[in-house]
């Protein structure tokens, strides 16, 4: 009983973490800069599933956000003489962040949180159930 | 009167219920990890095998061990055969997970249910009302 908990704080941990990236993405979406490395880059997140160690055959397994990959999309480049920002050729990079996209990421994450708190709800109330067992 | 049978199947059932539990909440948890593939187990199948093994299987000697009850080995857990196929090859649909938790939930209450009603009546049995 207690696993479903383990197991659903994993996911609501993991999609949190995304969320995370999504709005870091979000807030830098606009940050311009004068030279291409220096521009912020789309962060995008990879989840695996969490094994248990002892016994890899178990298939009740949490989730876990395994790392962050920058997005290899190409930046904007755009020419802009006139800004302070611009660099001796006139131009300026805007970040690779996709805000359609990050849009739909954010919506995902929060739905599949949602869910994993579902989950816990229903094992509470399953839990707290069976602990009056034979009370009433 | 057998106190071990008192219970009837619901014992049993209660427990593969708990693990069909978490299964669909690894399911849900996954939900977005490239190449997970949804588990689930055959729960009438399994429940069938453990209500045999309750009536068979006697140790006749002291060492003996008794099949443990209400585990669900590996092996029989399958895997759902999606609907749709995804790029990622994760076949989790999340609606489908979410309905099969909400009625394994349900049910698993039924049981307690029942259990609670067998528990009543033996204690006012006891009492002799």
């Amino acid at each position: 009983m207690f696993k479903v908990f383990d197991v659903a704080a994993s996911g609501m941990s993991a999609q949190n973490q995304r969320l995370n990236l999504v709005a870091s993405n979000m807030a830098n979406a606009d940050a311009v800069s004068s030279s291409m490395d220096q521009t912020y880059r789309s962060r995008q997140p990879f989840f695996r599933t969490l094994e248990n160690q002892f016994n890899p055959e178990d298939p009740t397994v949490g989730v876990k956000m395994a790392g962050v990959v920058e997005s290899q999309a190409p930046l904007v480049q755009e020419y802009s003489p006139n800004h302070p920002m611009a660099n001796a050729d006139g131009y300026i990079f805007r970040p690779n962040v996709n805000i359609v996209e990050e849009m739909a990421n954010m919506i995902s994450a929060s739905r599949s949180y949602q869910s994993n708190i579902e989950v816990v709800n229903s094992a509470k109330a399953m839990a707290t159930k069976t602990l009056q067992m034979g009370k009433g | 009167m057998n106190i071990d049978n008192f219970m009837g199947i619901h014992e049993q059932a209660l427990r593969v219920r708990d693990y069909r539990s978490e299964l669909l909440a690894a399911n849900l948890a996954n939900a977005d990890t490239p190449g997970y593939k949804a588990r689930d187990i055959d729960f009438k199948q399994i429940l069938s095998q453990e209500a045999g093994q309750q009536q068979g299987l006697a140790t006749t000697h002291q060492r003996h061990i008794p099949l443990s009850q209400g585990t669900v080995s590996t092996n029989q857990v399958g895997y759902r055969i999606p609907e749709q196929p995804s790029l990622d090859g994760n076949t989790v649909n999340t609606e489908r997970e979410q309905v099969e938790f909400a009625s394994n939930s349900l049910r698993y209450q039924a049981s307690l249910e029942f259990v609670n009603g067998k528990i009543k009546g033996l204690l006012r049995s006891f009492k002799g009302q």
